[in-house]
């Protein structure tokens, strides 16, 4: 059936595909522009992480030097405008710090959760049948697991160290990562486009580039964003319990079990890091719910 | 009706699920075990300096003298008995002994915090699913984000401040004397706890309740000239109410890590606060055996989620 003119048009028809690939991100920067919420909640993450990448680099007092001004109440005095802690540190300088901590935890171990999960779920997903198997049930089986505690029977054994605590809380939060990325992989390796592409004479890396990947990251970038506000809490969590960063270092859980236990007479020292707290894992929240809808607008 | 119910047990699939469990929390406590073992220096390595005599002493009185392995089954043995060894820092007392007190106070607040949130969180999702884009619907998911992202270490300080401390309607922690779960003492723990779980109950059931509402069985419902409000409750919300069933697996698990934060805020002497302050002073058996308990705990909520999901959804077919 085939004319050799028609080579032409496959060739077309492929530089079609890529620019139809491409107003698909389009449609979905626009969608995600659209959502009012997202995008507020995008300009909030982005003030919180200036301050917390610059401010303590530019704020007047530093965050771990102590003086004899013990529990002073917040005061436009010197700046210290938070007041500061049982030992004279600044307070706002403590919560920049804290800022900080969690941001980095978030990512560090957010990268470490979708470097195994990608890996394990691309694995299964591209050999499929029996290895496939056995893998997604060993996802099945940890599913169940509570592993936090895992991570405090860590933390007890090898004590408290903060790089093993971002490593341990991305270890457990790339099971659902994998299950997205196998499902993405599996229904997108029998799809006719990968065919057609392959029809084509596409190499190996361009399809995998241009059509495979494309289509894995959408769902992993939403999912990426949801994964970031569950790991800063799990690292909170362990730093209220005391189990999390050590002094003379925070974080936003150590803030607000320090606050806690002072709230009675100095109840800012619990609003303000709760706060912030709150704000930043509603923003975080929102942005990823935003980046679902523009991303899988069928799910509306 | 439970004999007809009770036929809907699949056998062969809770057998087979029995089968997988079993293995899965073997796996689990020698995993623990082995990790407890590679710690750098032994348990009582902390403690000062004693005569050599006096530490072999110890070491007999706990086993650790005999080889890994012979520890190893040892372990294991006991712990099929329910027996978790010595605690390594309390003097004198069982781990067994120690979770023992600890548990039914943390089930209990779990159990009424779950109710609560299938109570709550169940009626607000079927309102806002009902209710699709409105004003109410709109309130009732924002609420439900806040409650998604605002942790129980939050919410917990927060309702001890304003309704222990400032208003005085409850207590501001512990079980006073003697020691007893009264209203006052539980209610704040178990609002805390109910939060979350009542957010995303609430998130899960609006979903549920908007995907029913669009099934064939309701256009045909209508189409019969059933009242609306027949037609939600009879049709609608027993087929919407059911996926539920499957997220008491997780919830149980949500539930049972939101109790360690929620027994440290509130003073009360669960399971959770013995584990946590196990963790701090290294008490290496205390905290083996928390988390083996908590990992059957949470496996035996998810068999039965699953099991009872089969008995009542006559679409389910396990085989």
């Amino acid at each position: 059936m085939r004319q050799p003119a028609d080579i032409t048009r496959t060739e077309e028809t492929v530089n079609e595909a890529i620019l139809a690939g491409r107003s698909l991100w389009d449609d979905a920067r626009r969608r995600l522009l659209r959502n009012k919420a997202a995008v507020t909640a995008m300009w909030v993450l982005a003030i919180l992480a200036v301050i917390a990448v610059f401010g303590p680099m530019v704020w007047v007092h530093d965050a771990f030097t102590q003086s004899e001004k013990i529990k002073i109440a917040p005061t436009f005095r010197d700046w210290h405008i938070l007041g500061t802690d049982f030992i004279g540190r600044d307070y706002f300088a403590r919560l920049m710090i804290a800022l900080r901590v969690s941001f980095a935890v978030g990512i560090i171990a957010t990268l470490v959760s979708l470097v195994i999960g990608v890996t394990w779920g691309a694995t299964a997903g591209f050999l499929g049948g029996r290895v496939d198997n056995v893998m997604m049930r060993i996802v099945d089986v940890l599913y169940a697991l509570p592993f936090i505690f895992f991570v405090i029977l860590l933390i007890t054994v090898f004590g408290q160290n903060i790089f093993l605590i971002f490593a341990a809380i991305g270890a457990i939060e790339w099971l659902t990562m994998a299950r997205i990325v196998r499902g993405q992989t599996l229904a997108i390796k029998s799809r006719e486009f990968i065919e057609a592409a392959r029809a084509a004479g596409v190499s190996r890396a361009a399809m995998i580039r241009r059509h495979i990947l494309p289509n894995v990251i959408g769902p992993v970038a939403v999912y990426v964003t949801l994964t970031i506000p569950v790991v800063i809490l799990a690292e909170s969590f362990l730093s209220f319990l005391g189990l999390g960063v050590n002094e003379p270092l925070t974080s936003l859980g150590a803030l607000i079990s320090n606050g806690a236990n002072e709230m009675r007479d100095r109840p800012w020292m619990l609003f303000v890091p709760a706060t912030t707290m709150a704000v930043m894992l509603l923003a975080l929240n929102f942005l990823g719910d935003g980046l679902r809808d523009a991303l899988d607008p069928k799910d509306r | 009706m439970l004999r007809r119910l009770l036929a809907r047990i699949p056998l062969a699939y809770t057998l087979r699920r029995l089968l997988i469990a079993i293995p899965t929390l073997l796996v689990i406590i020698t995993v623990a075990f082995f990790m407890m073992r590679a710690a750098p220096g032994g348990p009582f390595s902390a403690d000062r300096k004693l005569p050599p005599e006096t530490e072999r002493a110890i070491a007999a009185k706990y086993g650790l003298d005999d080889p890994l392995h012979v520890q190893y089954f040892n372990y294991v043995g006991g712990v099929i008995q329910g027996d978790f060894g010595p605690s390594y820092k309390t003097k004198d007392k069982q781990v067994h002994e120690i979770l023992a007190d600890g548990l039914p106070i943390s089930l209990t607040i779990g159990a009424l915090s779950m109710a609560l949130a299938i109570l709550v969180g169940g009626a607000l999702g079927i309102f806002a699913g009902l209710k699709q884009n409105t004003a109410g619907d709109y309130s009732v998911m924002g609420l439900a984000m806040a409650g998604i992202s605002i942790p129980t270490f939050v919410t917990g300080p927060l309702l001890l401040l304003a309704f222990a401390l400032g208003t005085g309607w409850f207590s501001a922690g512990g079980l006073g004397f003697p020691p007893a779960l009264t209203y006052e003492n539980i209610t704040l723990p178990v609002i805390t706890l109910a939060l979350p779980q009542i957010a995303i109950i609430s998130r899960l059931m609006r979903a549920s309740v908007i995907e029913t509402m669009r099934m064939p069985h309701i256009r045909t419902a209508r189409a019969k000239g059933l009242p609306e409000r027949t037609v939600i409750a009879r049709h609608a919300l027993p087929a919407a109410v059911l996926p539920m069933v499957s997220y008491i697996g997780p919830a149980s698990a949500r539930v049972l890590t939101g109790s360690v934060v929620v027994e440290k805020v509130f003073s009360l002497p669960g399971m959770g606060d013995y584990f946590v302050n196990g963790a701090i002073e290294r008490d290496y058996t205390l905290v083996l055996g928390a988390v083996i308990v908590y990992a059957a705990l949470i496996i035996a909520f998810n068999l039965i989620a699953d099991i009872l999901y089969a008995v009542l959804d006559p679409k389910v077919k396990y085989d």
